[in-house]
């Protein structure tokens, strides 16, 4: 099958690569990038665990070819942490044992930033349907909900204090 | 450092201590199967059956093979001159790796296609075509069960005696039974009061986020087999795997990495793997399969589809007399379950459940049909779900039709606590519990008699907008599998095993049969291991789930890996402490009588000065032992438990009802637990959040439903319900203490517990909203369209 040259930009980094036209993101991150936190639990769309961001917004990476990211930005799990410091979301994660076999948890990451990014202090019924895209069957979510303030929290005192963060 | 600081510096048992396998995850490093890449690797894809009963007439591959960077396609027939068409299942069956001649269920396995990446291997599953001529389809077990029911496995023809005894119909699998049948006749018979009710345990999908899948890798020059599985169970797939492929087990190697979440559905051995291990070996490239979410909801274990009648005899004052019960079983095409060996229907016979019940028997009859093999999965061993399920409604109807309150009757029969070891009808001994409290904590928690006044007012108000409805259950787990006197699968006992070796310098590694798929056995064992030998948690390395360096164990479910691994650990940490004690003695120049255990050291009694801690210990044992001892500080155990272990719950539940729609609000639910010693306090929260959350999805909302010709209904995310944040009520948890006095540390296990006791709590519940209008029981899933028709039935809207 013929390829086409993409290129776009993956956790800061430029990238170009040839795809076939039917290589779904998911595929293309996880097996041409090797950036393997994305995951695929459904392929339609459902569980959210391959979501990543692209552009300003949380896509599911399953039910998007590779071609249609021609340009775009992506931020992948991988490039949430900066500089080796931890996102406030996954500090919130861990702080709040808001995981357990973590197969959901980098899309719940990838999620929990963008919708942060969106609604910076949110009631908790505003991160339940926030987050509601993205399927867990470990934690039964309660957890995931503190992890989500916790990061909130911490994302408004950093902005409020930008020299210590 | 002073003693107390010392202990939190252990972070041991009873430490709420964050997560040590967090960092991989939370960053995307998480080593799940479909992450690994070998070179050279090829995909593979499966060809399925669309017809639930078929036979095959052709299969013609040309146009598969034909397709550029496909490289073979594999059918029955060419795994015929190798024996590898149909495998030994764990219940004593036979199942098709792929489908001979005929196809039992839709989905099931028809052909493999082997090709250069995942989306040539689609290609070419498209591509192969195979005539079909159908079959009558056989769904009900119980029309199964029927003279004239087609006959399914023609495999078994003029077959009369099964791996569990006679077989009376060509549909038949085995009849089990438990109890005493001729004592429980007499208890119903002269019993004042009787009740009997059929209850329906439909067939749900434990749905793991994660599919199967697996990566085979044979090295034809060594001759040796790698294969990296999506396995709650490792070790036993390696032995299958040799007795299977005749290569030696000291040549395979089975490696569960990172599994996102198991629930018992990655206990199988299913087709997929074999037939990945087969290519590979065949064509001598690493092979990987990963299943799509339809394939793993079509296809891999379902649990539960229990056809059960419940009875229970009792006296005029709700004392009950006796229990019986009988199901039919619904197992699929092949009888697939992951039981212990003796115990075909599981621990089903743990349904007399925390009552003094003095007479009881069981009857369970297995059976096949055009539906996908499994059984027993779904965050629970062994048929326990249904087991408290069955009792717990059964107890309600008695209550119901005593017109006495449901804490009331539960009161009245509990086993008392100084009645523990209790020994039930059906022949468990039950180790310990303490029912009173726990329920008494709870009603008091909620404020049950406020809750009933206001259910009172409600019910007196016909403008009341919704029906409200209080659920209770006190239920009792047996868990802990098992006692290798009565529990084996395929021959090998159900032991668990732990390996410890301290380094010179302090820190250690533990590696263990089990392995975990999100409980966080490498933050939960470590603090065993903390307490035991004085070892910070944190320098602890836990390692499981590789075949070639942890020792053998049976693996990860039905709550099975604290309760024996956890044990195991203990008592090779104990077989350490022994020997660091003859160290530390020889060291301090003192006898061994002479020294007493504190935290981190061994002391001298009566001079606190005079000490070695372990860390010196572990230096000493490699640089300066006594005369006479080995160097090195390392054990190994393999833990026998001597009996299960029983964690119970007292659990309650309120729900509103909106007479208009249907639709359930879950304004409460109050889970109390009792695990018995609590390892990590957080971690046992999490998994209690996860079973009740798991619970509810079954309860309100999971089915996996046929229609007549077999086809599958809701076998995707888009049909099959997954609660998502919203839909998910908020739980209220609780706990007290009852440790099992046969466990080294008196943990019981704890995952299973809170599905096990919450499902029966939401239908109590709903029960309870109608149980006015006379109603004793709901079948599941509680959707808002059942319901709603179950109010249109009484008139209370449109």
């Amino acid at each position: 099958m013929s390829k086409k040259i993409i290129s776009m930009n993956v956790n800061g980094k430029k990238v170009e690569e040839a795809v076939e036209s039917r290589t779904l993101l998911v595929h293309f991150l996880r097996e041409k990038m090797n950036l393997t936190g994305a995951h695929i639990g459904c392929e339609t769309s459902h569980c959210g665990a391959c979501t990543v961001d692209i552009d300003g917004e949380s896509v599911k990476s399953c039910t998007c070819f590779a071609v249609q990211c021609e340009g775009s930005e992506v931020i992948t799990v991988e490039g949430l942490a900066q500089g080796g410091v931890l996102h406030a979301v996954q500090e919130g994660f861990y702080k709040e044992h808001g995981l357990q076999c973590g197969f959901c948890t980098p899309g719940m990451l990838t999620r929990a930033y963008r919708f942060l990014h969106d609604n910076p202090n949110p009631t908790e019924e505003e991160i339940r349907v926030g987050m509601s895209g993205n399927l867990c069957r470990c934690t039964g979510y309660q957890n995931i909900v503190k992890a989500v303030q916790y990061a909130a929290n911490k994302l408004r005192e950093d902005a409020k204090n930008p020299v210590a963060a | 450092m002073n003693a107390p600081d010392r202990k939190a510096a252990l972070q041991g048992m009873g430490d709420s201590r964050l997560r040590k396998e967090d960092a991989r995850f939370i960053q995307g490093k998480g080593n799940y199967v479909d992450d690994i890449k070998l070179p050279g690797m090829l995909h593979m894809d499966i060809v399925r059956s669309p017809l639930a009963h078929a036979r095959i007439k052709k299969i013609n591959k040309e146009k598969a093979l034909a397709i550029p960077g496909v490289i073979a396609v594999l059918t029955a027939d060419d795994l015929k001159p190798l024996k590898l068409h149909w495998m030994p299942t764990l219940a004593g069956d036979v199942a098709a790796v792929l489908a001979d001649e005929k196809v039992h269920f839709q989905m099931q396995e028809v052909a493999v296609v082997i090709a250069e990446d995942r989306y040539i291997a689609a290609d070419g599953v498209e591509a192969v075509e195979v005539e079909y001529e159908e079959l009558p389809v056989v769904i009900d077990p119980i029309k199964a069960l029927e003279k004239d029911a087609p006959v399914l496995r023609e495999d078994l023809a003029g077959k009369t005696e099964g791996a569990h005894g006679k077989r009376y119909h060509h549909n038949h699998i085995f009849t089990w039974d438990a109890g005493d049948k001729e004592a429980t006749d007499a208890a119903f018979k002269n019993a004042p009061v009787t009740v009997s009710e059929k209850l329906l345990y439909p067939r749900v999908h434990p749905c793991p986020l994660e599919t199967c899948g697996t990566v085979a890798s044979f090295d034809p020059i060594r001759g040796e087999l790698t294969t990296y599985i999506t396995s709650q169970a490792p070790h036993i797939v390696r032995t299958v795997v040799s007795m299977l492929s005749g290569i030696p087990e000291s040549k395979v190697r089975i490696v569960s990495p990172d599994i996102g979440g198991g629930f018992g559905n990655k206990v199988g051995i299913y087709p997929g793997y074999v037939c990945a291990i087969v290519s590979s070996i065949v064509l001598g490239r690493p092979v990987k399969w990963i299943e799509d979410r339809i394939e793993n909801l079509s296809s891999t274990a379902f649990a539960r589809d229990y056809h059960m009648t419940g009875e229970l005899a009792a006296t005029a004052e709700g004392k009950i007399l006796g229990l019986r019960a009988h199901v039919i079983a619904d197992h699929g095409a092949f009888d697939a379950c992951a039981d212990p060996t003796k115990f075909p229907a599981g621990l089903f016979h743990i349904c007399s459940g925390s009552y003094d019940i003095l007479a009881a028997h069981c009857t369970v009859e297995g059976v096949y049909t055009n539906k996908a093999p499994g059984g027993v999965a779904y965050r629970c061993s062994f048929r326990v779900t249904e087991a408290v399920y069955l009792i717990e409604r059964m107890v309600d109807v008695l209550a119901q039709k005593l017109n006495m309150d449901k804490a009331e009757i539960r009161k009245k029969n509990f086993i008392r606590k100084e009645q523990f070891p209790y020994t039930s009808a059906f022949g468990f001994e039950y180790d310990s519990g303490d029912y009173d409290t726990a329920l008494d904590k709870v009603l008091n928690a909620v404020d049950y008699k406020g809750l009933r006044a206001e259910q009172a007012t409600k019910r007196a108000d016909p403008n009341c907008p919704t029906l409200m409805g209080i659920g209770l259950v006190t239920f009792t787990e047996v868990v802990g599998a098992g006692p290798s006197k009565i529990c084996d699968i395929l021959g090998v006992g159900m032991f668990d095993s732990c390996e410890i070796r301290v380094h010179p310098t302090g820190s250690a590694i533990a590696r263990m049969g089990t392995i975990t798929q999100g409980q966080g056995h490498q933050t939960t064992y470590a603090q065993i291991i903390a307490t035991e030998l004085g070892i910070p948690s944190e320098v602890i390395q836990v390692e499981e789930g590789d075949t070639s360096t942890a020792p053998y164990g049976l693996g990860t479910y039905g709550s099975r890996s604290t309760p024996v691994a956890g044990a195991a650990i203990a008592m090779a940490a104990r077989k350490i402490h022994a020997k660091a004690k003859k160290l530390a003695a020889h060291l301090l120049e003192v006898g061994e009588n002479d020294l007493e255990w504190e935290i981190d050291r061994f002391k001298v009694k009566g001079n606190a000065e005079k000490f070695k801690t372990m860390t010196e210990i572990a230096w000493a044992a490699y640089n300066k032992p006594p005369a006479g001892m080995e160097p090195g500080l390392e054990a190994v155990h393999y833990y026998d438990p001597p009996n299960f272990t029983f964690p119970f719950g007292a659990y309650l539940c309120v729900v509103d009802i909106d007479k208009g729609t249907g639709e359930t609000k879950i304004r409460r639910f109050y889970a109390l637990d009792d695990c018995g010693t609590r390892i990590n306090p957080m971690i046992i929260e999490g998994q209690i959040h996860g079973g009740l959350t798991e619970g509810f999805a079954v309860a309100m909302g999971q089915l996996l439903s046929f229609d007549a010709q077999g086809n599958i209904q809701g076998n995707s995310l888009m049909d099959y319900f997954l609660p998502t944040s919203v839909e998910t009520p908020h739980w209220e948890t609780d706990f007290t203490v009852t440790p099992s006095p046969h466990h080294p540390i008196g943990a019981k296990g704890v995952a299973e517990s809170p599905h096990v006791g919450s499902i029966p709590t939401f239908t109590s519940a709903m029960v309870d909203a109608f149980a006015h209008l006379g109603v004793t029981h709901l079948e599941m899933p509680h959707t808002a369209f059942k319901i709603w028709k179950e109010l249109k039935a009484h008139g209370l809207t449109h």
